[in-house]
C-alpha cells in the first residue's frame, strides 16, 4: 500500500507542476515569440480560427490565441481585467459593456451579421416549412432561453409574427439546440444560419423571412489593456479586411449594412 | 463516501495522548492554505451577494418553480436508489459472485465520469432515437424533456454514492448476527428483515442523504439529456447557470441557497456517522 501512496503523491506533484508551468512560462519560441489574444463569441470558431492562422503566417513570431465563449462571459471577464487583446462580441449590450468600461480602443466596428434559421433533422420528420409550422401541436421544438442572445432573438421574432411557440426546452447555448437537432431528440430547433452551414450534412435549415426581424449584430474592437494591444489592433484590421469579410461570407454570415 | 465512517476519533481511544498529534509543525502551513482554498471561494459568494435583494430573488417565480422541481426530483431519484441501490450493495458485500469486481466497477464509474457524458450515454439509452427509448415511447412513457428525464439522470450520478457507501457500512458491520440467526433457523428474508437491516439503518440514513445531495446537485446529465425548461426539467443548478448569464446576483443568491443545503447534509451526516460510532 505504501509504495502505491507515495506513486500517487508523486503523480500529484507532477500534474501540479505542469499545471504551475502552464500557468508561468512564456510561450516557447525564444524571448521575440509574440502572443495576441482575442476574446470571441462562440459562433465565431470557425472562421476567426482560420483567420488566426492566416495572421499567423502573415506574422512571423506571432502566435493568436483565442478564448471562444459566450460574448456575455467574455465581456465580465475583460472588465474584470482579463489579458485580452481584442474582443468580438456576438450582440451589442456586451460590446457595450466592454466600450463603457473604457477598455477599447476607439469605437466597436460592425463586421459581420447572422440571423436565425429552423434547423431540423435531414429528413425533416416534423415536416416543417415555415415558422408558423413550429406552433403546431406535438412537435418537439428546442430554442435558446430568453436570457441568451439567440433566444432574445427568438423572443424578437414570435412577437414580429404573433406566433408564439410552445418550446420542449430552453437552452442556455445555441450550440445545445443544434446537438438536439442532430440527435433527432428534437423534430425542429431555432438556430443560427452558420450553425447550420457549420453542422454540414447532420441538420437541414429552413429559412424564414422573419428572421430579417432580428438580426444579430457581430462587432469587434481592440482593447487598451492587453499585453499586445498592437497586434490586437491588426487582427481586428484583418477582419475588417476583404480577406476576413470572405472567410466569414462562406461560413454565411451577412454583411452589416454599410 | 463519508470519511468519517472509517475514521473512529484516535482521541478517544488513546485517552490521555489527545494532545500529541505527531505531525510536524511545518505540515500546518499547508493544512490551513488547504482549508482556506475551500473556504475563501464561498466567502467570496456571500461577500458579492446583495443581500437586499436576497429574498426577492429566491423567492421568484422561476427559482421557487426550480427549487420544487430540484426537490421533487430528488426526493424520487433518491427512493429510485434505495430501491436499486441497497439490493446491489448487499449483492456485492455478501456474495462471491463470478464478475463481482467488474460490475462494481462498473457500477461506481458515474462516480468518476464527468456527468456530461453520463448524459450523452443516457440521450442513446433513453432518447427518443435510443436503445429503449422507441420501446417507452410505445409504452406511453415518454422520457425526452420530461421530467423523468430529470429522474433518471440524477439517479445515474447518485446511485454509485450509495452503493459504495453502503458497502463500506456492510463489511463494517460484518456477518456475525446473520451466521447466528441463520443458525438459529431463520430464513434469508427474516435474517435481512430482522437482522442486516437494522444494523445498517445508520450507515443507510448517511447514504441516503448523500445520494440525495447528489442527485440535487446534478447539472451536467441533466442539460445534456434532459433539456431545460421551467417546472419540468429546468432544476436549481440550470436556473443558476442561466441566471449567470440574466442576473448574476439571482445565480448568487439560488448558489447560496444550494450551499445552505450541502452545509446541512454535511452536518447529518456527520451526526449520524458519530452516532453509529457510539453504538458500535
Amino acid at each position: 500500500m505504501k509504495p502505491r501512496i507515495r506513486a500517487s503523491i508523486a503523480a500529484t506533484a507532477a500534474a501540479l507542476a505542469l499545471v504551475a508551468a502552464g500557468c508561468s512560462s512564456p510561450s516557447p519560441g525564444g524571448t521575440d515569440a509574440k502572443a495576441v489574444t482575442v476574446y470571441a463569441a462562440a459562433s465565431m470558431k470557425t472562421t476567426f480560427t482560420a483567420l488566426g492562422k492566416s495572421f499567423e503566417s502573415s506574422h512571423p513570431g506571432v502566435t493568436v490565441t483565442f478564448n471562444f465563449a459566450g460574448s456575455q462571459t467574455l465581456a465580465e471577464q475583460i472588465t474584470q481585467g482579463a489579458p485580452a487583446d481584442a474582443f468580438a462580441s456576438a450582440n451589442d449590450a456586451n460590446m457595450k459593456t466592454v466600450t463603457d468600461a473604457g477598455l477599447a480602443s476607439g469605437d466597436a466596428k460592425l463586421y459581420a451579421t447572422n440571423q436565425l434559421t429552423i434547423a431540423v433533422p435531414p429528413d425533416n420528420p416534423a415536416k416543417i416549412g415555415a415558422f408558423a409550422d413550429l406552433a403546431k401541436p406535438g412537435i418537439k421544438l428546442v430554442v435558446c432561453a430568453p436570457a441568451v442572445p439567440c433566444g432574445a432573438a427568438t423572443v424578437k421574432v414570435e412577437q414580429a409574427t404573433g406566433v408564439t411557440l410552445k418550446p420542449v426546452s430552453e437552452e442556455q447555448a445555441v450550440t445545445d439546440v443544434l446537438s438536439k437537432v442532430q440527435a433527432r431528440e428534437a423534430d425542429a430547433g431555432l438556430v443560427y444560419k452558420t450553425d447550420v452551414k457549420s453542422a454540414g450534412d447532420t441538420v437541414k435549415g429552413i429559412d424564414f423571412p422573419e428572421s430579417a426581424k432580428a438580426i444579430n449584430n457581430n462587432s469587434i474592437v481592440a482593447l487598451t489593456k492587453g499585453p499586445q494591444a498592437a497586434l490586437g489592433q491588426q487582427f481586428v484590421d484583418l477582419v475588417l479586411s476583404a480577406e476576413g469579410q470572405k472567410v466569414l461570407a462562406d461560413a454565411g454570415f451577412g454583411k452589416p449594412a454599410a | 463516501m463519508s470519511t468519517t465512517e472509517a475514521n473512529p476519533a484516535p482521541a478517544s481511544r488513546t485517552g490521555g495522548r489527545a494532545d500529541y498529534s505527531g505531525l510536524p509543525r511545518w505540515l500546518y502551513v499547508p493544512a490551513a492554505a488547504g482549508a482556506l482554498f475551500v473556504l475563501l471561494p464561498l466567502v467570496a459568494m456571500v461577500l458579492r451577494m446583495d443581500w437586499t435583494r436576497f429574498g426577492e430573488l429566491i423567492t421568484s417565480e422561476s427559482s421557487v418553480a426550480a427549487l420544487e422541481l430540484s426537490l421533487r426530483t430528488s426526493v424520487s431519484a433518491t427512493l429510485a436508489c434505495l430501491v436499486l441501490g441497497v439490493p446491489l450493495a448487499l449483492a456485492l458485500a455478501r456474495r462471491h459472485f463470478p464478475g463481482r469486481d467488474l460490475v462494481r466497477s462498473i457500477v461506481l464509474l458515474p462516480l468518476v465520469l464527468p456527468p456530461v457524458v453520463g448524459g450523452i450515454a443516457l440521450l442513446y439509452t433513453f432518447g427518443r432515437r435510443g436503445l429503449l427509448g422507441g420501446t417507452l415511447d410505445v409504452l406511453g412513457i415518454p422520457v425526452a424533456f420530461t421530467t423523468t428525464a430529470v429522474v433518471i439522470a440524477q439517479t445515474f450520478v447518485a446511485l454509485p454514492f450509495l452503493v459504495v457507501s453502503l458497502e463500506g457500512t456492510l463489511r463494517t458491520v460484518g456477518q456475525r448476527y446473520e451466521l447466528v440467526a441463520a443458525t438459529l433457523g431463520a430464513r434469508p428474508s427474516t435474517v435481512l428483515r430482522r437482522v442486516t437491516l437494522p444494523l445498517l439503518l445508520p450507515g443507510l440514513a448517511s447514504a441516503t442523504v448523500l445520494s440525495f445531495a447528489r442527485a440535487l446537485g446534478e447539472f451536467g446529465a441533466t442539460v445534456t439529456f434532459a433539456g431545460s425548461l421551467q417546472g419540468v426539467t429546468r432544476t436549481l443548478p440550470l436556473e443558476i447557470y442561466l441566471q449567470r448569464v440574466d442576473d448574476p446576483d439571482a445565480a448568487i443568491a439560488l448558489s447560496l441557497v444550494l450551499v445552505g443545503v450541502a452545509v446541512v447534509v454535511m452536518l447529518v451526516t456527520n451526526r449520524i456517522s458519530q452516532r453509529a460510532l457510539t453504538w458500535a
